[in-house]
Formats: structure tokens, sequence, C-alpha cells
């Protein structure tokens, strides 16, 4: 077809911009194994101290932990709450259905800055001290919607027939829902959560307001970035944790394209 | 998934009807269990805040104890009308965030382009491609282009070095535009997701179409493969707009103090400055402008279609 005429600039369109996204990221690898503590031409040399020294330090690692602790905890929150308004959106008729979607899809809407301030307010007029569970309440409210986006489209997909045939057979709904409707959805709920988890675990604007003393990795790394000699051992924990969520982004697509 | 949900309830419907009287009693016992954890998360962590914060911009000081009866008073907001900085900058950030929408949409078209027609078996591939970068820390990915761009960076000290510059040159960093092309940046490939499902969509059959009534490349563009993505467009617009104009993060990194945006006023009521009644009022305000922005959106463009 003559519509190939257009390949040849619009992969290099591609290609030059995929460089650019990978150009900080091949800055950062550099940088991580760089000897000197600025980043400058000509390289005084490699080194893999910068990995030893993140080892060997406490609060890097205890931030790194307490983000792994929020997403955990946030997505499994998150994903539990977005399976269930799509079930009740999908599956149920009552007079609450709407109100009920544009409550779960607020989060999108809402400025980060203005749910911040206004979960700083609930917190401190509730009298709870802020730590990693108020970060993880947060996180478990802007994740929602990813998660009834969805798992919504993937229940909507199937329609009900199959939950319609259990019950025909004399399943009762917990029944159904445990043996029909959570298998066939759990590919979409593993996303689900892998998105609410990678969600909440980069996520800084609500953390900054909400973490009080337990600093989230993204937290922590903001209050370091004013001294310079630090630097290079966060980007180093940083570089391993961006291996570490790719092994689990490939993983999970790899469950769920076995599905 | 907004659209999807629509031809569900009448299948319902058929269910109940076949089943002769619903799905059965514990359907609906169920029913129970379900509606309430969803109510009371969102009810306790969304909607009780929002509401405290309006509350709270009713106040005129934060004397006394946090949670107390006080007299309502419109003095925050008379306040606000006063201070023109604040409006200029709310405007400023909105016009930040519709040019950052408007170029990360018009720069992500051809790459959904490329991803949805020229593929091939690849496609997969180059999709991931694009989304890795989105996986790494957005703070240290901001902190690299500072590493690049600022006095002491890559670019000057790689410029100096091969003795193209003798003195570096000045950081490229601390203004508005830095601010807008590293927010650009940043959002390309979030934008790109959009266009690419709606161009996905577009059936092939319609180009053969189009092609056998003699339509050139060109035309077929703007004829068929345009119109058709533009709801794409749109929902890529909205998915950048609307973060946008909220943010505080990346005006902080890159911006300086010139470079602020309407969401550090905010941040700085809460933190510095400590005032949360004036705070709460320009948190209510940005909110407010957020919503409209919304609801008219809504009512101008179908939604659902753009979800689907």
């Amino acid at each position: 077809m003559n519509r190939n005429r257009a390949i040849f600039p619009l992969s290099i369109y591609y290609f030059s911009l995929a460089a650019l996204l990978y150009l900080p990221i091949a800055v950062m690898f550099l940088f991580s194994l760089n000897a000197n503590t600025s980043l400058s031409f000509p390289l005084r040399g490699l080194t893999l101290d910068w990995y030893q020294k993140l080892f060997a330090s406490t609060p890097i690692l205890r931030a790194a932990r307490n983000s792994l602790v929020v997403a955990l905890g946030s997505s499994f929150a998150a994903t539990l709450l977005g399976t269930t308004v799509s079930i009740l959106y999908l599956r149920y008729q009552f007079r609450a259905k709407n109100l009920l979607l544009a409550l779960a899809v607020l989060p999108l809407i809402v400025p980060y800055i203005v749910l911040a301030v206004a979960l700083l307010i609930l917190f401190e007029v509730l009298n709870v001290s802020r730590s990693l569970l108020t970060v993880g309440i947060a996180h478990s409210v802007v994740a929602l919607p990813y998660v009834v986006l969805i798992v919504g489209s993937r229940l909507a997909g199937f329609g009900s027939s199959l939950e319609e045939a259990a019950m025909d057979l004399g399943a009762d709904y917990p029944t159904t829902l445990r043996r029909i409707v959570l298998p066939l959805i759990y590919p979409a709920m593993i996303s689900a959560w892998l998105t609410a988890f990678t969600v909440s675990f980069d996520e800084f604007a609500l953390a900054l307001f909400l973490a009080g003393t337990q600093p989230t990795f993204p937290v922590y790394l903001f209050s370091q970035l004013r001294f310079a000699n630090r630097l290079p051992i966060m980007i180093a924990l940083a570089v391993l944790l961006m291996i570490g969520t790719l092994t689990l982004v490939f993983i999970a697509e790899r469950i769920r394209r076995t599905k | 998934m907004t659209s999807a949900p629509s031809p569900s309830p009448q299948k319902m419907g058929e269910g109940e009807r076949r089943a002769g009287g619903g799905w059965g009693l514990d359907h609906r016992a169920t029913f129970r269990w379900l509606i309430f954890p969803p109510f009371v998360w969102l009810g306790l962590f969304l909607i009780a805040p929002l509401l405290l914060m309006a509350a709270f911009s009713f106040r005129s000081d934060l004397r006394g104890d946090l949670l107390q009866v006080w007299t309502p008073t419109l003095a925050q907001y008379a306040r606000l009308a006063e201070v023109g900085s604040y409006w200029r900058l709310l405007g400023i950030s909105a016009l930040m965030a519709l040019g950052v929408a408007v170029a990360a949409a018009i720069l992500a078209y051809p790459l959904a382009y490329f991803l949805a027609f020229h593929g091939g078996a690849a496609t997969g591939l180059y999709l991931v491609l694009l989304l890795v970068p989105f996986w790494t820390s957005y703070l240290l990915r901001v902190m690299a282009w500072k590493l690049m761009l600022g006095t002491e960076g890559v670019i000057n000290s790689f410029l100096q070095y091969i003795h193209l510059i003798e003195e570096p040159l000045p950081a490229l960093l601390y203004n508005r535009t830095a601010v807008i092309i590293t927010l650009i940046y940043v959002w390309i490939p979030f934008a790109m997701l959009p266009i690419l499902a709606a161009l996905q969509r577009i059936e092939w059959s319609l180009f053969e179409a189009a092609a056998d009534l003699g339509a050139r490349p060109f035309h077929q563009f703007t004829r068929i493969t345009l119109p058709l993505s533009l709801p794409g467009v749109f929902a890529a617009f909205f998915m950048v707009f609307i973060p946008t104009v909220g943010e505080y993060v990346t005006p902080i990194l890159v911006g300086g103090s010139s470079g602020s945006m309407y969401g550090n006023i905010i941040q700085d009521f809460f933190t510095k400055a400590a005032n949360w009644p004036l705070g709460s009022a320009l948190s209510m305000i940005m909110l407010l402008a957020t919503l409209l922005f919304v609801f008219i959106a809504i009512r101008l463009i179908n939604l659902r279609e753009l979800l689907e």
C-alpha cells in the first residue's frame, strides 16, 4: 500500500523520541557507576562504590521498605474496593449506582494537591498522626479509579450469562462470585493491582503531605536532593528499583498472556 | 468502561425475567456486604476530607481547637478576591496546562499513529519501550535532566571538553519554560495511550473503501483517520490537562521561584505560612474550577465515547 511512504519519517520520530525518553535513564545509570559525585566529562572512572554504600545506608533502605509497604497495602485495598465497585455497578440495579461510580472516579479529577491538604486536615482533626498508614489510605483512594476502569471493562466484556447459568444450577451468589466471576476477572485484577502498585510506589505529591516522620522513597529522595554527595547512592537505589519493577511487570505480563 | 456497562443492565434484565424474579435472594443478600466497604471508604477518605476543607475555608483563623463550632465567615474569600496575584497565577497555571496538554497530544499523535499502523509484529514491544521510562522514579528523571542542563551538567561540560565553548552556558532551568518542557516530556507516553486506542479501533475496510474510491493517503488521513481518532485526542488532552493544573512538584524541582504554579501557593499556606483557612479557600477555588471544567467538557463532548 502507498501508506508505506509515511513509515520512514514516522519511525525516525518514534526512535528519536524513545531515545529522548531513555536519555535520563542512561544518564542515571552512568551516574550510579561514576567515580565522581558530579557528572561531568570526561568521566573520572567507574565504580561500584555507590552500590556498596547503598547497602550500608539504613535510612535509604528503610525509605525503600516504607514505599514497598505502602504500595503493597494500598494496591491491595484499591484492588478489593475497585473490584467491588465494578461488580456492584455491572451486576446490580440500585438507586445510588451512578453516585457510586461518580465517587469512584472522582479521584481522577480532584487535583492531588487539593486531596493532599484535605486529607491532612481530616487526619489532624481526627488526631491521627501521620504515618505510612495515612499515605497508604491516600494512595488507595487515588488508585481506585484505575482498578475500576481495568476490572470493570473486563467484567463488562463477558456479560452475566455464565453467572446466571451457575445460579440456575443452584449455586448461591457468593459461590458464583468465588467460582465463576473471580477466576474470569483475575487477570484484570492482577494488572489493576500492578497499576495501583506503581501509582503508589512513585507517588510524591500526596506522600509529602501525609508521610510525617516515616518518609517513603520519593519523599526521602526529595529531602536528600540538595545534598549532591548523597545523590549517587539514591540513584543507585533507583536503578535497582527500576530493574525490580521491570521484572515484576514482565512477570505479570507473562501471567496475563499465558491465561 | 463507562460505555461498556450499558448493554449489561439489559442483559441482567433479561436474566431476571428468565429466572422468574431475579437472581435469587442471596444475590440481594450479598449486595449488603458489597455496598458498604466502597461507600464507607470513599465517604470517609474522599468526601469527608473535601467537606472538612470546605468548612475550614469559612473559618476566620485557626485559633482554638481544630474541631470546634465556628461562625462561618467569608473573610478568606474576600481576601482572595482582593489579591489579584492569586487569580493571575490560577490563570497562568490553566494556560500552562492548556499548552502542555495540547503539545503532549500533538507530539504523541505520530507515535500512536506509528504504533497503530506501522508497528507490525513488534507493536507490543514498541509500546512497552515507550512505557518503561514510566516505571522509573519521576523525581530522578527530572533530576537527570537537571544534571544534563545545569551549569556544571553534562551538556555544558561536554561542550567545554570539546572546546566548543569556554564558559558554561547559563542553566536552562528555573523558569516557566523549563516547567512546561519537563511536563510535556513527561506526559507524551501517557497521552499516546488513548490516541492509540482510538486509532486501533478504526476499521481497515474504511481505508480499503477509500482507496478503491480513489482517495490519496493524505485525504484518507484527513477524512478518515483524523476525525475517527479525535475522541482519543480529546481524551489525551483531558488526561494531561487535569492533573497538570494542580501540579506543584515539577515547579519546585525545575521552576524555582519564578516558575511556580497555583498549587505552590496552596502548598505554602499549608506548610511554611501555616494559614489553613486561606489555603482551604484557595483549594476550594481550584477544586470548583476543575469540577466546572470537567462538567463543561462532559456536556460538550460525549465522554462515554472517549472512555470506551
